[in-house]
């Protein structure tokens, strides 16, 4: 026990004496820590609010009956349905506005909810007969009520001037909904009478004729709403940021693994000197094994808080993505559970323990008659070149592997991250290169020293280095990426957005109502109905939307590709145009024949035309609006778009209002829909640039700590030449070269590696995570400016080492005269 | 005084006059008197061995002359030029041109060949004489090792590297601060053997720290430095 305490003290006394070092260790840790914890604290808060969420939307398996042709319909439906026997219980679902927010609002009926929905808010609803009080309550979820600023028993307005029934904090409700009474909600919503669904028993045994003819062909059953699957949905978007948090780990790693190594460099002496005193290997490698749990607790203790940090500042913009691409509703408040916590810790633990593995397995091998052999650095620099070339090798093999052989997303990310990885771990060699090109060319002694000492540096620069390039790449290639997206994306929105107005209604007999009103209306151009009807192909849900034979699609409706005559192929045979992520999803192209399911029977149809449908989680179908009306009985008609003139966009929208603000459940202007949309964009890639701009944080800080740590050695590199007559400035200013030569070396490795990125983007990750493939673009100027923040990093990274070595006194310089090894 | 000037070579004559040179350094315990008032003249093709016990100040005294660190009081003059006031480039100009420096470490340039290290202060200086320089690698022996790096060589190669480097510059004073400490007995009687000769050769001045009797014997004259203070028979 004795030999353990001592070893371990002299272990320790290391980091006494190099305190940078400790702090460095710890400081990566922390950071490759926080930041992936950060990215998990994301995805767990993402998928805790999904389950919520769809443990009252979508109540399991249970089937919904909803109106033939979409919209609300009358409760009278539902009362027949429960005199004939059936075990069904109404919901009434709307939008409100409180306090300028904008929520679901959810009317139940907690005497008919059925028994197998096994969920505490069920319980709490039915429990809770206040419900049907005369006030009543309303159900919100903690964060939620505090969003509105508001506290529980708080009676607020909607800003249709309706007051709410005293609002109660319940945490089984998911953020942004409000559940209460069902005849509250439908006052609240002013729909009276009207329901929006009825949710049957698991154990009713109704079929769809049943429903048929009980309800007179007006409900009709459906199966569980696909788009409440909300975790199959967004998990590319996860995965995304998964592969993201992995990067950002990778890099914080790298700064670990510069750091104990170039540790275990210092403590080498140390180490050689103990063994000569008798410690035995094991009980060393015990005592650094000790160490490393301390390293892993007071790291993860670190990274566990930044990472919340981290998820509390992205949490925002997440949510609004989220919402804003599948509608999912997550939860502000970050609730994370106790495996969250330790799986930070696990990773830390597993960072450290790897970045240590070297250190321990050379000292377990350490010869102990070792400690006059010279530093042989060429050695050491040829067998890590050696080293490094066979596992790029190795990593661009599996990369080669992953990309011929896999075709789903985990292996596209393999392949990017191996294709990443091998060019990383070959920087050392092309640096090396560069630098002997350099020296060859030199006759300066100074410069050709300045290349030559640089190739001795690159073992201890290049794990810093090489998280520099994962970085600088990372932003060339996904910053390429997301401006091509971008540019589509807006260019897109324009052509599709032609419509001035857009609105939807309560029910389908309104609708017909609007759209005789219109058809009056002198401001009005054309009414342009957007039906829509679902169906399944093979498994998945597709969305058949309707376009009548209108100049506004023929001149506008952006198509990536179609055959001649694709628009009158449309209104006048069974064509169809799809969307370029079920075509791929399906494999058809042009002229392909497709099976449509109907309902009853399959309806053939051909290929006319893939449109693209960026932002879209679902495949999307267009056809004519006859042929939908006709093959889909049940579609939705309460989806309409208006050509107006654009002065007239505010009056017409001003008038529907007025005369048809209760058949009218949302109306917007093409403005709002773009700014909506374009909204979703920013913040959705917001969370990207951020994680980008702290990954470009955390290499700058790798490449400080590294010089600064190598700042020590380095003197006996540099003492000799200046005994022999070159000042300290002029040293310095050569150190600061050295690192510039380095991070330019970087930069030009980062921008063909990070135009792979945007490929690997662009033509792989995109296409099997969204399924559309964007046109590949790239922005020199882009490239430019990375190239300048590298240098400006490594300029701010080498700052401190290069000022300490123009004002090092002699004294120091001294030193490395007699601090032989 | 310009540099100019000082660059003159004289090849004859005095090349180092030390006055009052103290020094001390600053240890927790308080200060720490190294060097008490020295003084010490040197003149061309004079060979001085300066011995004393360890931590007495000899490699003080050897890094003050060879202007790598400033004395407290004190004049030191090399070819009659005061040293203690120049500025950091000036002080460095006059280390690549006028001193030769052999330290116990070798302390040779890592990355740099053989041939690279032995050429580099003479080529710093702008001094290069690749006549001079092909001898003296050749009298060296390193010829056949030219090409090696300093890791690949042994103790004595690697001295005998550090010789080479400090005289190619032809310099006035080469000063050699324990230069066989690291070297055994038969390898170190070589180097010294050759440095003299080479010192012989280039009428430079030498002093050399070391704790060798034997070894300082075969220089021209012999001080002590003991408690500070410099003894000179």
């Amino acid at each position: 026990m004795k030999q353990v305490f001592w070893s371990l003290a002299a272990l320790l006394s290391h980091w006494r004496k190099h305190p940078a070092s400790l702090v460095t260790l710890l400081m990566g840790l922390s950071i490759a820590t926080a930041l992936w914890s950060g990215v998990q604290a994301l995805n767990t808060q993402a998928r805790n609010s999904y389950n919520q969420a769809a443990a009252i939307f979508t109540q399991g398996n249970s089937q919904n009956i909803i109106a033939q042709q979409g919209g609300y319909f009358n409760q009278d439906l539902f009362i027949r349905l429960r005199r004939s026997g059936a075990k069904v219980s109404p919901i009434i679902e709307g939008r409100i506005y409180l306090q300028k927010k904008e929520l679901k609002i959810i009317g139940v009926d907690p005497i008919t909810t059925p028994k197998n929905l096994s969920v505490e808010l069920v319980h709490s609803l039915k429990s809770s007969f206040d419900l049907i009080d005369k006030a009543g309550k309303a159900f919100i979820s903690p964060e939620t009520l505090q969003g509105l600023g508001s506290k529980s028993d708080d009676r607020l307005k909607t800003d249709r001037g309706i007051l709410l029934p005293p609002l109660q904090p319940l945490s089984s409700v998911p953020p942004g909904v409000i559940i209460t009474d069902i005849g509250i909600a439908q006052n609240t919503l002013a729909r009276a009478g009207k329901l929006s669904r009825l949710v049957v028993d698991q154990r009713n045994n109704l079929n769809s004729e049943q429903v048929s003819r009980l309800t007179n062909n007006s409900l009709r059953l459906v199966a569980p709403d696909d788009s409440n699957d909300l975790t199959r949905l967004t998990d590319s978007f996860h995965l995304n940021l998964t592969a993201f948090g992995m990067l950002a780990f990778v890099v914080g790693f790298f700064i670990v693994n510069a750091s104990v190594g170039l540790a275990f460099e210092q403590r080498l002496p140390t180490l050689r000197t103990l063994r000569a005193l008798g410690a035995p290997a094991y009980l060393l490698v015990f005592g650094m094994l000790i160490e490393i749990a301390a390293f892993t607790l007071i790291a993860g203790l670190i990274g566990v808080t930044g990472g919340y940090l981290i998820a509390q500042e992205l949490l925002p913009n997440v949510a609004a993505s989220l919402e804003g691409l599948y509608g999912a509703q997550i939860s502000s408040r970050l609730a994370l559970d106790k495996n969250w916590f330790f799986s930070a810790f696990a990773m830390a633990g597993s960072g450290a323990l790897l970045a240590n593995t070297a250190g321990l397995v050379k000292t377990l091998r350490l010869p102990v008659l070792n400690v006059a052999k010279p530093i042989a650095w060429r050695e050491i620099n040829h067998g890590y070149l050696r080293r490094q070339a066979l596992l790029a090798f190795l990593a661009i093999v599996i990369a080669v592997l992953t990309y011929s052989l896999g075709k789903n997303l985990l292996s596209g990310f393999a392949f990017m991250a191996c294709g990443l990885l091998g060019t990383a771990m070959l920087l050392p060699f092309i640096l090396a290169l560069l630098l002997l090109v350099g020296e060859s060319q030199s006759q300066q002694p100074l410069l050709r020293w300045l290349f030559a000492d640089g190739r001795q540096e690159i073992p201890g620069l290049s794990l810093a280095l090489m998280a520099l390039l994962l970085t600088l790449s990372a932003n060339i290639g996904i910053g390429g990426m997301v401006t091509g997206f971008r540019e589509t994306f807006l260019a897109w929105l324009d052509e599709r957005l032609i419509a001035e107005i857009y609105y939807e209604t309560a029910t389908a007999d309104d609708a017909r109502k609007i759209e005789a009103w219109a058809q009056s209306d002198r401001e009005i151009d054309a009414i342009l109905p957007v039906w829509r009807a679902k169906t399944l192909i093979e498994n998945q849900p597709v969305e058949l939307m309707g376009m009548t034979f209108h100049d506004t699609y023929i001149r506008h409706f952006p198509l990536l590709s179609s055959k001649e005559n694709v628009w009158e192929n449309l209104h006048s045979n069974d064509s169809i145009l799809i969307s370029e992520q079920l075509a791929r999803r399906l494999n058809i192209n042009i002229d392909d024949v497709l099976n449509l399911p109907t309902g009853d029977k399959d309806w053939r149809v051909t290929i006319a035309g893939i449109f693209p449908d960026y932002g879209n989680p679902k495949g999307q179908i267009r056809i004519d609006h006859d042929r939908l009306a006709l093959h889909f009985t049940d579609a939705s008609r309460t989806h309409y778009s208006l050509r107006v003139a654009a002065r007239s966009t505010g009056s017409v929208m001003a008038r529907m209002k007025a005369v048809h603000g209760e058949k009218i459940i949302r109306i917007v202007d093409q403005e709002e829909v773009k700014k909506i949309s374009i909204g979703i964009f920013e913040k959705t890639f917001m969370i990207t640039g951020a994680l980008n701009t702290l990954m470009l944080i955390v290499s700058a800080v790798a490449l400080f700590t590294s010089l600064l740590t190598l700042s020590n050695l380095r003197l006996r590199q540099v003492a000799p030449v200046w005994a022999i007559g070159v000042s300290r400035q002029i040293l310095a200013a050569i150190e600061l070269a050295r690192i510039l030569i380095f991070a330019a070396g970087v930069a030009l490795v980062a921008i063909p590696l990070g135009v792979f990125i945007t490929w690997g983007l662009v033509t792989i990750i995109n296409v099997i995570a969204f399924g559309w493939r964007l046109p590949m673009h790239i922005y020199p100027m882009h490239w430019l400016m990375v190239f300048i923040t590298s240098l400006l990093t490594a300029l701010l990274a080498s700052l401190v080492p290069v000022i300490q070595l123009a004002r090092s006194k002699p004294i120091d310089l001294l030193k490395g005269f007699t601090d032989a090894r | 005084m310009t540099i100019a000037h000082t660059l003159k070579i004289e090849e004859d004559g005095e090349i180092l006059r030390i006055q009052d040179l103290t020094k001390s350094y600053e240890t927790p315990q308080g200060s720490l008197l190294v060097l008490n008032k020295i003084s010490l003249a040197i003149q061309s093709r004079t060979t001085i061995a300066l011995m004393g016990e360890s931590g007495s100040g000899k490699s003080t005294l050897l890094h003050l002359i060879g202007a790598l660190d400033d004395p407290d009081t004190g004049s030191i003059l090399i070819d009659g030029m005061e040293i203690t006031q120049l500025k950091e480039s000036e002080k460095a100009a006059l280390r690549r041109n006028k001193i030769g420096f052999v330290f116990q470490q070798f302390n040779l340039i890592a990355s740099l060949t053989v041939a690279e290290n032995l050429a580099f202060q003479a080529r710093l200086a702008d001094r290069l004489d690749p006549t001079w320089l092909a001898e003296l690698t050749h009298r060296l022996g390193l010829t056949q090792i030219a090409s090696r790096y300093p890791e690949q060589l042994s103790g004595g190669q690697q001295q005998r590297v550090a010789v080479g480097r400090a005289l190619a510059v032809k310099p006035r004073l080469l000063l050699a601060d324990e230069p066989t400490g690291n070297l055994d007995e038969k390898t170190g009687d070589s180097v010294l053997a050759l440095t003299l000769e080479l010192v012989e050769e280039t009428g430079c001045a030498f002093l050399m720290a070391t704790h060798s009797a034997r070894l300082a014997a075969r220089l021209q004259r012999q001080c002590r430095l003991e408690t500070g203070v410099l003894t000179c028979p």
